[in-house]
This record gives C-alpha cells, structure tokens and sequence, in this order.
C-alpha cells in the first residue's frame, strides 16, 4: 500500500538503535529506523512511516501537509488503524 | 470546479490549472499514464480529472500490488495455511482479495488461522509469541515494501528463528512500465513517476524511459498540487519535444534513492527469471523471490505449492482496465456484479485499484450532485 504516515521520534532505545518510539497525532507505537542507516534521524525528527519503517526524513511542515494529505485522501482512519496495530498491541 | 475549494492553497491550485489549460492548448491530445495505484486513488478522490482539460487523459498504470497478484498465487498462500499449525499472515488489503475458494477472510471464518499485520515485523512477532506455530507472511507490495520484508527476514535469520516464512510476491515496477510501453495497444506520451517506491529506487531507475523510449517522466507527490504540477512539467516538456525525468517530490524522494533498503533488499531476495501478472502474462525479471541464503525462510521451499494457474472469470476484464485499454466502467461486470462489497476482481477490492477509486467517486459526485441546487 502507498501509504505513507508521517510521525515524530520522541524517543529511540538505547538496546537497539532501530528501534524508536514514534507519535503519530498522540498514538505512539514503536517502528524500526534500519532502513535510515545512512540517514539517522535523533529524536525530534519527523519521518515517513511505511509498514511500520521509517521510509524518510522529512520537515515538520511536511508531515503535517502529508496528515493533511491522508485526510483529504480518505485515507485517515486507515493511516491510524495501521499504526495503532503495530506491535501488536491488540493480538487479533 | 467544486472540489477545488475543499483542498489547501485553493488559489495556487486554480493558478496550476489554469497553466495546464494554456500549456495542453487544443490542438493536442496528450494520454499521461499515472503509474502507481496511490495516484489513481488521488485522481479520483481529489477529482483531478474534472480539473484537467478534455484534451489530457490520464490513464491508469499497474502500480497496485494486490490487484496484479493472479488469483493462483492466492489460492497459493492460502494452501499452505490450510495446516492447523500454520498462521496466514497479511496485510488488510490482502485479506477480501477473492481467491478460488474465497478470500482470506472467508476462509478464516471457516476456521484458518488468519491475521491481519500492519507490519512484516508483526508477522515476525506473531511467530515468536506463537512457538508452536509456523507463521507464514503473505508479502506483497513493489519496492516501498520489499526492503522492510527484507529487513524482517535479515532479524529472524539473526535471532535464529525457526517458526517463520515469507510467501514473497514482491513486484518491481520497472518490469511493468516496460511491459507496458512494449504492448502494442497502447500509445502514451509521458508518465507521472510513483512517489514511494522512488523513495526507495530513486530516479536514476527511469531514465530509459527518456532516453530509450524518449516520453518524459515527472516523479510526483500526492497532493493535489503536486500531481498539477507534475503535469504542468510534463506539458513543458511535451511541447518543447523533451524527454527528461523530473522529481517533483523532491521533498521526500533522493535522486539516489535509499542505499540501505536496496542492500537489504539485495541481500535477501534474487529476482524471478518470470512471474505472472494479472492481466499482462508473464512479465520476465519482474518480481522478487527469496535467495539462497535466506532458503530457510522461504514459504514457496518450505511447502508444497500446487502453483496452478487461475485465469480470472471469463466476464471480468481485470487483465484490460489493468493495462489502461479500458476504463473501469467500461468492464461489462463494473457496478453489477462486480461492486465494492461485492468483488469479483482484485482491482475493486484495493483502494489502489482503479475500479474501487473509480466506483467511490462516481457515487461522491452523484451524491454530491443531488445536494447542489438544481441549475
């Protein structure tokens, strides 16, 4: 799926450093940085998220037009109901 | 141009279109092929195509994973699940996809073992979680999605996992446009480039296009703005009798791509010699299988696959819409038998499949036609 979600670093572990805790407009769910290797973003950056992999860096503005985008897209609920099953959080 | 009021920068986007109605002029029809399906989902739902002059087609490419995937493949991954110690794992948009004795919903209400993930990563979590189990992960998708399977598969391996397989049928879009440009029912003259899978591939991917094949082709993003612009590029080219690719992504697309999803998508998979796409036969180099050093993982070598070919229903014409030859309503099945809640294609099943996109929309207009006051 083309979906792209856009979300912010707000922490990233110190065991392993692919994995970050993300918040996505207040969900936060953990999401795996190891396709950034060459790019690796610090906590407080915004990336595109992509099946739970951070895809990009990208601005803040960015991610707020990409929200904008999914919105207009229809595509909200399906954005937040993805990243609220990562992780697993609610085993189906 | 109803729909133009509802979108961000509402005078920037009348000024764009008004540069695409001066620039396409009327002595010209210009046929623009949008290649992934997350753009035809942005045409129909933005309602580009009210905007854009009568004299610019945009035709819909192959770019929607679940829609190219041929019902045999399917019924494929499903065989193998139908082992009571076996998870069938996948993504949402797999799990209404008909295969020939149902889709994966269907058959886990008749007792399969069926989840949805929202990430390869999940699959590999449910594996752990489940040691008793053997979680198979339907993988699909093009480039966007590869590497993050990849990447999955690379942490099992390092973990040592024994419960766990991917049934790949990654596809690579470069294989398609080709295929595409090759047909010989189809005539186009420029392309508006995916936005994702570039993140991945970058740009340099598409140069054959403009130097080989000499049709312009404009990388764009999702909004609206950015798929007007993108075609503003396209015309400049066009009547300046140019061929060039362009990023208009910029933003999130490198020219170079992403080094680490390629080498992780390297170091896992080997390219198909041939894989079949819905629609379009067999398409050489054009999807990814699991390599040697990954074998283990690998559900197709783990299980016995009947790998029977399914041709879709003599009536559906998936394989048409899917090339661009036809428009989703011009299938003789489009809106009767053949509806969202009633699929019998995989195109009206993924909201990236034209006839879905193409179905919502023809029902947002009518809706929003009997609310306008009558003129």
């Amino acid at each position: 799926m083309c979906l792209a979600i856009p979300g912010k670093i707000v922490d990233i572990s110190p065991e392993n450093q692919d994995s970050a805790m993300v918040d996505v407009v207040g969900v936060r769910r953990r999401i795996d940085l190891g396709l950034l290797h060459d790019d690796k973003p610090v906590v407080g950056d915004w990336v595109l998220i992509h099946v739970g992999f951070a895809m990009s860096k990208i601005s803040e503005q960015d991610a707020a037009e990409q929200m904008s985008t999914l919105r207009m897209l229809g595509e909200i609920d399906g954005a937040m109901q993805e990243v609220q099953g990562y992780g697993l959080d609610e085993v189906n | 141009m109803r729909f133009v009021d509802e979108f961000r920068e509402p005078e920037l986007i009348s000024k764009t279109a008004e540069e695409i109605r001066r620039l396409a002029g009327t002595n010209r029809h210009y046929r623009m092929m949008e290649v992934c399906g997350g753009h035809t989902h942005a045409i129909y739902r933005f309602g580009l195509k009210d905007i854009l002059p009568e004299n610019i087609e945009l035709i819909h490419g192959p770019g929607c994973p679940v829609c190219v995937l041929p019902m045999g493949r399917i019924d494929d991954g499903l065989s193998i699940a139908n082992d009571p110690d076996v998870i069938f794992a996948a993504f949402g948009d797999m799990m209404r996809v008909p295969g020939t004795l149902g889709s994966p919903l269907e058959h886990r209400a008749r007792g399969m073992d069926v989840r949805i993930v929202y990430s390869p990563s999940d699959a590999l979590k449910l594996a752990r979680l489940n040691p008793n189990k053997h979680v198979m992960f339907f993988a699909i998708g093009f480039e966007t999605t590869a590497p993050s399977t990849a990447l999955t598969m690379m942490r099992a391996k390092a973990e040592g996992i024994q419960n766990f397989s991917v049934f790949c049928n990654h596809v690579t879009i470069i294989p398609a446009i080709r295929a595409i440009l090759d047909s010989p029912d189809m005539r186009l003259d420029a392309f508006i480039g995916p936005g994702h899978v570039s993140t991945v591939i970058g740009c340099r991917p598409y140069e054959w296009i403009a130097q080989n094949e000499h049709k312009p082709i404009v990388v764009s993003g999702f909004e609206p703005l950015d798929m007007l612009q993108s075609i503003v590029m396209l015309l400049r080219q066009l009547r300046a009798g140019e061929a060039k690719v362009e990023n208009q992504y910029k933003r999130v697309v490198p020219w170079e791509g992403n080094r680490a999803a390629l080498k992780a998508m390297a170091e896992v998979f080997q390219l198909r010699p041939y894989f079949e796409w819905r629609g379009m036969g067999f398409i050489s180099q054009s999807a990814l299988s699991v390599n040697e050093k990954y074998a283990e993982f690998d559900a197709e070598r783990r299980f016995q696959v009947p790998g029977i070919r399914v041709t879709d229903p003599k009536a559906a014409q998936c394989g048409e819409v899917l090339k661009g030859v036809l428009k989703p309503h011009q299938c003789k099945l489009f809106g009767k038998e053949c509806t969202p809640e009633h699929p019998i294609g995989a195109l009206m099943v993924s909201s990236e499949g034209s006839c879905a996109a193409y179905h919502n929309y023809e029902h947002r207009k009518a809706a929003m036609v009997s609310l306008s006051p009558m003129a």
